[in-house]
């Protein structure tokens, strides 16, 4: 009885896996999800898993979005709130609350974040000449974090640079 | 046939830079006339140029040549043992060993240090000048040979085959040397056909004959395209022992060699020899002189990556694994069995077998531990030579005492400290240990004295650095403090609480950051290299009579033994090691005392109590701290009591880094994942200590400021 | 199948030698230095003894010395492993009952044709 192959078949709740994704040959491929009624999107290369929310263990006096932590396959994951860092509407955690887990590999060691949103929503295809620059006034989101804007149908969607959001800020403590 | 010795690169490498720690580390201590020690640093020298000859690495053996020379000069009494020899010396080894490393790393070495120290051994050999031209001549004696070896290899191309007439005509008591004539004929038939005439008529009647001694002569023809230096090199042991003709005949050049040499040798009943010369040339395989250089060149074959690490462990290590595993194998088996045809009556026998599954994973668990148990002499072992040179940087006489260096700790926690502790020992240099005219002006000994000491402490490794210097001047680091806001003017603060400032971000009181410990790696970077090793670091010091650093480090990273509690809804984990005892609080032995602060009375001690949920901001089930479970710990000597909703099981946990994907949370040594999947977090005992006081002083602050605005209405 | 005795301090080098030796078919016992060397000399025939001059505790020249005092050993060959080539090496491997040398860095090739000047 192996019960290695046993535990990989069974569905776990929560994750889903990113399949059959058409890679085009030129531009940029981004995930693209929901804050309050606005989109944003990342770059889909950095993105290593989508989880449904789950209550993460609180690390003591962290800031508020700053959610804690969680297990994902024994690496312990920082959940981060993005509608609250951000201050995007309510943070609320319904049955659409999701979490986006962001891998970025730095000179010496790889970071993985959770982000909590409100939904997912698409994979954006985009080109270079797409990408237009933010304005630098305005908005929620503090520039440092915004890599770019781009037109999809009606909408614009704010690209996030992934780096920018997993520098965490050193623990201010009370 | 080619012999592959690529494999030994890497065993070569590692045996040379031990030898280089060995010549540094007997360099450091050399006193005049000390011959065991000149000798064994000129032996550790001699290995690396031998070994580094062999594999090609010709750099390596031109450059440890000069210092093998100046090595010799000394061992044999023709130089004396000056210090500016032996800081020459120190500087060859680093030389040395930036160009092993270059070679184990299979990049090109930087050149300027290693030209620079070539240089000034050349002078310094050149002092004693008539020394040198012996050594240059016997150099140049071997590559002459060299020259000679590969001119002849020429010089054979170009003549073709020749014929030899060779008489050999060896002493009586050559053969007592070891050398066999025969065997030596064999080595020549290598060169090409040999055909071989004894000459007997000297050997005497069978009584008068001694067998140790030889009285055969020889006369040989050899057909090959060999030189006379060939020839003779053959026969370069026994040149002394004999006469050797050896003569070209100009006849005949292309005419093949006669079929089959020809032994027109009368058999002698003498001991040994055995004469069979006809059968030599078809068994010897020639050998190709052009692969010599082919064994350094070929380094595809095995290469040398950056690699993980490798550990010594001793062969009783393992043999205690394989054991242990052995046992597991059988519990496995016995389980497995059990698990076969399972009934509710095999339950007490499935508990057993559990039990004993326990056992043999704790004890295999302990077992691995300890392979990666080093003792800490190799941290510590690059510090007399730091010490040293710093000690002639800054112009004061230091000295460096290691106490504890067989002290074990794990591995990886050795190679992480390192950079701490260096920096640690730079900063007892340069701001601890005062100028000598300061020390002498205080009535102290001139020398300074830096000491590090290693010892366990309960589940730890306590790293102690101690400086007789001045100590740290409170003053100074107030004044800092305030003035990088730290600290406002009306704060209290005890000395130790002055002395940790040092460890805020930014911080330095020296007058001008010095180039030895002042470069942006500041005394935060220590301690927070520190904490992310699950330690921590304090000072203790005394003006005018020097300071201490205590590093306290756990002995392993990877394992806990726990006592799970729960505060509220969230679940934490005690280090056991630092429970003392838990108890159920009684409302007559809690003090109120100072405002907020609550002591418990616990036989003599007055234990603060601290709630986890005010220090951690959480929601908890009780909040009193009356008929409330207690659970005393200790850190540092100092007992506090946290109060906690509920005691849960014991268990061991599995280390997990916060700092990975987070950061250090102040509170907490790290996360671990439970049973049932949660994550976890493990409380740091001392740290939380320093939390509830730093909040205790906080609401002190605040009550004064409160006070002095009331004062200010009313007035 | 012939037994040779290698004997040096350096680790590679010895590995180095017997793997050579080894893979043209001899038998090796190694030793790490002059002592090792004896103890092992006076419990076990040799066809050849190779040794490093350098050695602690007890040298090359002082084994050969030695070796020589052993009944079982007064003509087999010994041969001397030394980085110097100057007649000073010579005369005192020679005086101490060398059989011959070998200059060291030496290719495996070369050792190998170098023995056999004085074992099959």
């Amino acid at each position: 009885m192996d019960i290695q192959a046993l535990a990989a078949e069974v569905p776990v709740e929560g994750e889903y896996n990113l399949e059959g994704i058409d890679f085009i040959s030129s531009g940029k491929q981004y995930l693209a999800f929901i804050l309050a009624q606005e989109q944003y999107a990342v770059d889909i290369l950095c993105v290593e898993e989508i989880r449904s929310w789950e209550n993460p263990t609180k690390i003591p006096n962290a800031p508020s979005y700053i959610k804690g932590v969680i297990n994902m396959r024994g690496i312990i994951v920082p959940i981060v709130d993005l509608r609250l860092k951000f201050s995007i509407g309510e943070a609320n955690y319904s049955e659409t609350t999701v979490v986006i887990v962001l891998t970025v590999e730095g000179d010496s060691s790889t970071r993985t974040i959770g982000f909590v949103v409100d939904a997912v929503s698409d994979v954006l295809n985009t080109e270079e000449e797409d990408i237009k620059n933010a304005p630098a006034f305005g908005g929620c989101v503090p520039q440092h974090y915004v890599a770019g804007l781009v037109n999809v149908g009606d909408n614009v969607v704010t690209l996030l640079n992934v780096e920018a959001l997993q520098t965490i800020e050193s623990h201010q403590l009370s | 046939m080619s012999v592959d010795l690529t494999q030994f690169i890497p065993s070569f490498l590692e045996e040379s830079f031990e030898g280089l720690e060995l010549m540094e580390s007997s360099l450091l201590n050399l006193e005049q006339g000390d011959d065991e020690t000149i000798n064994s640093i000129f032996r550790a020298a001699h290995s690396i140029k031998g070994g580094a000859g062999t594999f090609g690495f010709d750099n390596v053996t031109e450059f440890t040549h000069l210092v093998e020379t100046l090595l010799d000069e000394m061992r044999d009494g023709r130089r004396s043992i000056e210090q500016a020899d032996v800081e020459l010396l120190l500087e060859s080894v680093d030389c040395m060993r930036l160009l092993l490393e270059a070679i184990r790393d299979e990049v090109e070495c930087e050149q300027d240090k290693i030209i620079e120290t070539s240089k000034l051994l050349a002078i310094a050999l050149d002092g004693n000048s008539s020394e040198n031209s012996q050594t240059t001549d016997s150099t140049a004696e071997s590559s002459e040979e060299s020259q000679a070896e590969s001119n002849t290899g020429n010089n054979d191309n170009a003549e073709g085959s020749n014929s030899w007439q060779i008489e050999f005509i060896p002493e009586h008591h050559l053969v007592q040397t070891g050398n066999d004539p025969l065997l030596l004929f064999n080595a020549l038939s290598d060169l090409g056909e040999v055909s071989i005439k004894a000459n007997c008529k000297d050997v005497p009647a069978l009584n008068d004959i001694d067998s140790e001694e030889l009285y055969i002569t020889w006369q040989l023809t050899l057909t090959s395209n060999a030189s006379e230096n060939d020839i003779r090199e053959i026969f370069e042991w026994v040149e002394d022992e004999c006469q050797l003709n050896i003569t070209k005949e100009q006849t005949e050049q292309t005419a093949p060699p006669v079929e089959g040499p020809k032994s027109e040798s009368i058999a002698e009943p003498l001991a040994e020899s055995n004469l069979s010369p006809t059968d030599n040339t078809s068994e010897n395989p020639t050998p190709t002189p052009s692969e010599n250089d082919s064994i350094i060149k070929d380094k595809s074959v095995t290469k040398t990556k950056p690699d993980v690490g490798s550990i010594r462990v001793g062969v009783d290590k393992v043999d205690s694994l394989i054991n242990l595993v052995g046992e597991l194998v059988i519990t496995q088996s016995m389980l497995s069995e059990l698990g076969n045809d399972f009934d509710l009556t095999k339950i007490e026998r499935l508990t057993s077998g559990l039990e004993q599954l326990l056992q043999n994973t704790k004890e295999l668990q302990e077992s691995v531990m300890r392979i990666r148990m080093l003792p800490i002499s190799f941290a510590f072992n690059r510090f007399p030579r730091l010490v040293h040179d710093l000690s002639k940087k800054t112009g004061k006489d230091i000295e460096l005492i290691l106490k504890g260096e067989q002290t074990e700790l794990d591995k990886t926690v050795m190679e992480q400290i390192g950079d701490p502790l260096v920096h640690l020992v730079r900063n007892a240099v340069d701001h601890g240990i005062e100028p000598s005219e300061v020390r002498i002006a205080n009535g102290k000994s001139e020398k300074g004295t830096i000491t590090l000491d290693a010892y366990h402490q309960g589940g730890n490794i306590v790293i102690e650095i101690n400086d007789d210097g001045g100590g740290i001047d409170r003053k100074a680091v107030f004044d800092k403090a305030l003035e990088k806001g730290i600290v406002d003017a009306n704060s209290t603060l005890s000395d130790s609480q002055v002395f940790d400032l040092i460890f805020e971000p930014g911080f330095s009181t020296a007058k001008e950051l010095s180039d030895i410990s002042g470069r942006g790696v500041g005394m935060d970077v220590v301690k927070k290299n520190i904490q992310s090793l699950g330690g921590r670091i304090q000072v203790e010091s005394e003006p005018g009579k020097g300071s201490t650093f205590k590093v306290n480090l756990p002995l392993t990273l990877a394992i806990l033994d726990g006592q799970l509690v729960k505060v509220g809804s969230e679940v934490y984990i005690i280090p056991l090691i630092t429970i003392v005892e838990s108890l159920q609080t009684q409302s007559d032995l809690i003090n109120r005392v100072s405002g907020d602060m609550v002591l418990y009375r616990l036989r003599e001690d007055n234990v603060p109590v601290i709630p986890i949920y005010q220090l951690f901001n959480i929601a908890s089930d009780n909040e009193k701290i009356e008929n409330a479970l207690l659970v005393v710990v200790e850190a540092d000597g100092q007992k506090v009591g946290l109060l906690v909703d509920d005691l849960l099981a014991q268990q061991q946990v599995v280390i997990k880094s916060l700092n990975d994907n987070y950061q250090q949370v102040e509170g907490i040594s790290g996360a671990t994942i439970l049973g049932d999947g949660s994550v976890a977090m493990i409380l740091d005992i001392p740290g939380m200590i320093q939390m509830a006081l730093k909040k205790a002083q906080k609401a002190q602050k605040n009550k004064q400021a409160e006070q002095v605005m009331l004062e200010g209405v009313s007035s | 199948m012939t037994k040779i005795l290698v004997v040096d301090d350096s680790n590679s080098i010895r590995d180095m030698v017997s793997f050579t030796l080894k893979s043209a078919g001899y038998e090796t016992v190694e030793a790490k230095d002059g002592q090792d060397g004896l103890s092992k000399a006076q419990t076990n025939g040799f066809d050849l003894v190779i040794s490093d001059v350098n050695m602690p505790i007890m040298d090359g020249i002082t084994l050969c010395q030695e070796l020589r005092k052993l009944p079982s050993f007064k003509f087999t060959p010994i041969l001397m492993l030394t980085t110097e080539s100057s007649g000073d090496m010579k005369m005192r491997g020679k005086s101490a009952g060398a059989t011959g040398w070998l200059v060291k860095p030496f290719n495996p090739e070369k050792l190998l044709a170098t023995i056999k000047r004085v074992i099959r």
